[in-house]
């Protein structure tokens, strides 16, 4: 690890530097056509595909049932309909109740016959009826409602925290990012939409806006230091500041991800879907996309927003002219002739 | 600053931290011991199940009921739901006509009462008030009468020249014949409405069928004390902003022990209000006092004493705390569009095998055990810090839920176990930057003790700011939204204060006491804080402007520390010069 703790220090030092900042035409590239994918992709699929708990479904109710397993029940409707995901609850003492998707009048009837059978009852003692969401419209409009709100509110407590709104701005921009691209993952590939994966969804937002404001707090720190007599830009400080912190961004995404990565591999393959895999595949790819957002697009987007005002522009040029003539001093080859200098 | 302060504070601060852990297991303890708490949290229903309701609607023959009025009873129990507690219950409809409710655990009659209760709410004048004429039902007849004697206005009834036909039928079959001018006005008595008052009984009151807001109403007080005939309605549950319960308090401010419902009105409501006690405190005997009547029967009668002009009446009545609590939750989130009755209530298994939350446990702890194994790799023992804080910050996690599942309903489930899951992370990133500033100081040239505080101080703001902002997120949600959705926010916001309690009290304390050892202060390779590794002191490069604050702590830092940190700069600086290496200014000319 010793080799670690030296990317690191030269990281720190500024030994080591990944120009994140200055190609930033590249990285809002790679931005848009993750974005048009993430929004093409569903649509080309057909939309996303929405849970019980969202769009309601069929149930069936079984009773004077003598055995009260409710694998044989799941088993019975996949049997039918494979890409079914069954909910199975006993009511009762004697009753097994079974909820899916909402099923054809055909699936229906197959579904109803294959859980007689599977119980040995009489056909006649399964009823079916559809029932409504229960994450209804209301449980939405609140939440989205909430959503907004809190959205208002955390731009408005960074631009105050940060003293200046482009922060809240470009934190704001790659979050976005973050949410278009999570919830077009979920869309390309399919994955049910359910309250857990909405509470995933939840989840990213806030982390994503966190991880963000920690290397955002570096990024002041850095930009606050820079006194009249330093040879950094405006955008040379922020790339000091994504570098400086890069360290901490792997470690914790690594720290983060490990956790919910161990909970999808268990929840997929050892349990398959339900809502272990719901909430963790949501959380796994916004850490992933959160992470990266701060560094590859909020932090270049913040030094693009800053970089022509008047004041740092001036900043910026004295900046220059001291590296040029540092440059003209410092032997080995530097590129920093390449530098427009003003006169 | 003298030296021993920071190692006083860090034990206060760790002192502090077990005065909050071992409060909270007393706490849950006398919850335990007084019967209601538990050591375990209490599960959701999609992990332990719970009860199943069927509520149908009271339908009178060929009345139908609309999904708009489905969907707006569904939303309206749901909101009576959470705010009786954190629930994560599940409400949905049922072959378009039933509501099915399930919630976890099994439900009391006060709960049933709440979900069920169609909670319409009026205000009318009492016309009349008297004692029940049927004895089966008034418990004691001496004293059911009101204290002023009610005084059935008989003789003022207009004169019986419309024969009462229909008397059973409908009230307001029969028009006055003189036009009442206000709903005080005892012209709205009809003999038909005299007399089928003079027959009723209170085991009549049907509660889901009230009388139409601008007819009168004949009806008793709920326990059948005293019977009445109503006026039209004056004001009714819509123009209610907000309902609250309480003690009743005396002017001087010492509370009465009786509970009663606070209502806000709105403006059109408030309007009304003042207008009606006007009218009412300038009137006698029954005509004084006016009626709360709620599904039909009368809750509480009080007389007018004042004119309320300020729209925040207060309902007084045989209320204990969870009943007026009831009262209120029913008013504020408003009256059922339509009655329903318990249809089947039965017992329901959880839809998620408890092989489920084994599976996310035992994914939990490989989480865990691969956190420990990095963050040893990473920070070496430096690493154990996270790892201690880590369970710290588990254990109060752990109480604060199975106390909130105590008082405040909270349930855990499948979903809320992931997210505590996934918290370890978050929690975890608040030691990380933390340790990284701590680095960074070192890097800086600093002593390992000033750079924990320096460190720390940098670090502290970072991530207060950054708490902030997963508070913030959880604050809105909790107060914002419903159903699954408060369930998580609440675990957000418990989590991320327990990562600002543990990091502050816990991680930062024990850093601070492990610099002065001398394992860590002299920088052991394997302490994760060893400055050489880190390559400390590196002042070679004119860019970094060597601060004078650094330059001054170097000089009070002791010789030895100074000296060796020297011929690491020295050689670092060599190093530089050497390579020559500026690729920090790469790419500028964009």
């Amino acid at each position: 690890m010793a080799s670690f703790n030296q990317f690191g220090n030269d990281l720190h030092t500024g030994k080591l530097s990944y120009n994140i900042v200055g190609r930033r035409k590249i990285w809002y590239s790679v931005a848009a056509v993750m974005i048009l994918i993430a929004i093409l992709g569903p649509v080309l699929r057909g939309g996303f595909t929405f849970g019980i708990e969202f769009t309601g479904g069929s149930e069936f109710v079984l009773s004077e049932i003598s055995t009260e397993d409710q694998g044989a029940a799941a088993t019975a409707v996949t049997g039918v309909v494979p890409e079914a995901v069954p909910k199975v609850s006993v009511v009762g003492s004697d009753s097994i109740r079974v909820q899916t998707d909402q099923l054809s009048d055909t699936e229906s009837r197959e579904v109803r016959a294959a859980l007689a059978s599977a119980y040995s009852v009489d056909a006649a003692k399964v009823t079916s009826s559809f029932i409504g969401p229960s994450w209804g419209q209301d449980i939405t409009g609140s939440a989205i409602r909430a959503l907004l709100t809190f959205l208002v509110l955390a731009g408005a407590v960074m631009a105050l925290y940060f003293r200046t709104w482009k922060m809240a701005a470009a934190a704001m921009v790659a979050l976005l990012h973050d949410l278009v691209i999570t919830a077009g993952f979920y869309g390309i590939t399919g994955f049910e939409i359910t309250p857990a994966a909405v509470i995933g969804f939840l989840t990213i937002l806030g982390y994503s806006l966190y991880d963000t404001v920690v290397v955002f707090d570096k990024i002041r720190e850095n930009t606050a230091e820079d006194g009249s007599e330093s040879r950094r830009t405006f955008a040379d400080s922020v790339n000091l500041a994504v570098n400086q912190t890069l360290v901490r961004s792997i470690n914790t995404s690594i720290v983060a991800v490990l956790p919910v990565a161990s909970i999808l591999v268990i929840g997929a393959f050892v349990l398959g879907a339900g809502t272990l895999q719901d909430i963790s595949l949501a959380l796994l790819i916004g850490m992933l996309v959160g992470t990266y957002s701060t560094i590859f697009i909020a932090a270049p987007l913040y030094a693009q927003l800053r970089e022509n005002e008047p004041e740092i522009r001036k900043r910026d040029k004295k900046a220059l002219a001291l590296k040029a003539k540092a440059a003209g001093t410092v032997p080995a080859g530097t590129d920093a002739a390449h530098v427009d200098v003003p006169a | 600053m003298a030296k021993s302060s920071p190692t006083k504070k860090a034990w206060r601060s760790l002192t502090w931290l077990g005065v909050i852990i071992v409060g909270l297991i007393a706490l849950n303890g006398a919850g335990v011991f007084t019967g209601g708490g538990s050591w375990t949290p209490k599960l959701a229903l999609d992990l332990e199940g719970g009860t199943q309701i069927i509520l149908a609607p009271k339908l009178e023959s060929g009345q139908t009921v609309s999904s708009e009025q489905l969907n707006q009873a569904v939303s309206i129990i749901r909101q009576r739901i959470d705010s009786a507690g954190v629930s994560e219950s599940e409400i949905n409809t049922q072959g378009g006509q039933n509501i099915v409710v399930s919630i976890p655990g099994t439900p009391d009659d006060a709960t049933l009462n709440r979900i069920e209760s169609s909670a319409k709410l009026e205000f009318r004048p009492v016309l009349v008030a008297s004692a029940p004429t049927d004895a089966s039902v008034g418990e004691d007849g001496s004293t059911a009468a009101p204290t002023d004697g009610a005084t059935a206005p008989a003789g003022d009834a207009p004169a019986s020249d419309a024969p009462a036909t229909d008397a059973a039928a409908d009230p307001a079959a029969e028009t006055p014949t003189v036009a009442p001018t206000d709903a005080s006005d005892l012209n709205n008595i009809t003999p038909a409405l005299q007399e089928q008052f003079n027959t009723f009984q209170c085991s009549d009151i049907d509660t889901s069928n009230v009388a139409p807001a601008d007819q009168p109403l004949i009806t008793c007080e709920t326990d059948g004390s005293v019977k009445y005939i109503l006026g039209p309605v004056e004001v009714s549950g819509e123009n209610i902003s907000d309902a609250t319960n309480g003690q009743v308090t005396t002017q001087s401010g010492a509370t009465t022990g009786e509970w009663a419902v606070n209502i806000v009105f709105d403006g059109t409501g408030t309007k009304s209000f003042a207008d009606v006690t006007t009218r009412l405190s300038g009137l006698s005997g029954a005509q004084n006092q006016f009626a709360i009547v709620l599904d039909g029967s009368v809750i509480s009668a009080p007389r007018t004493l004042a004119v309320i002009t300020d729209g925040k009446p207060q309902i007084t009545g045989s209320f204990d705390q969870e009943t007026s609590k009831a009262l209120a939750d029913q008013l504020k989130f408003g009256a059922l569009p339509i009655s329903f009755t318990v249809q089947s209530q039965d017992t329901i298994s959880a839809t998620l095998g408890s092989t489920q939350l084994q599976s996310g446990l035992i994914a939990g702890l490989i989480g865990l055990i691969l956190v420990v194994l990095y963050s040893l790799a990473q920070y070496r023992l430096l690493g154990l810090v996270t790892v201690a804080s880590l369970v710290v910050a588990g254990v109060i996690t752990y109480f604060l839920i199975t106390l909130l599942s105590w008082r405040e309903g909270y349930r855990l489930s499948l979903a809320g176990v992931a997210g505590l899951i996934v918290a370890i992370g978050i929690t975890a990133d608040s030691f990380i930057v933390y340790f990284e500033r701590v680095r960074d100081e070192l890097r800086d040239g600093r002593g390992l003790v000033s750079a924990v505080e320096s460190g720390w101080r940098r670090a502290i703001r970072t991530i207060i700011a950054s708490d902030t902002v997963n508070f913030l997120a959880a604050a809105v949600l909790f107060i914002l939204a419903v159903g699954n959705v408060r369930g998580f926010a609440l675990t957000l916001g418990l989590t991320t204060l327990v990562d600002l309690l543990v990091v502050a009290l816990f991680t930062h304390p024990v850093l601070q006491l492990l610099a002065r050892t001398k394992f860590f202060g002299d920088g052991h390779k394997l302490s994760g804080l060893d400055p050489r590794a880190l390559g400390a002191v590196y002042r070679g490069r004119a860019q970094f402007q060597p601060s004078a604050e650094v330059a001054s702590r170097k000089a009070t830092s002791s010789s030895k520390e100074a000296a060796k940190r020297q011929t690491i700069a020295e050689r670092k600086a060599a190093e530089l010069v050497g390579t020559g290496s500026t690729k920090s200014t790469d790419g500028k000319d964009s």
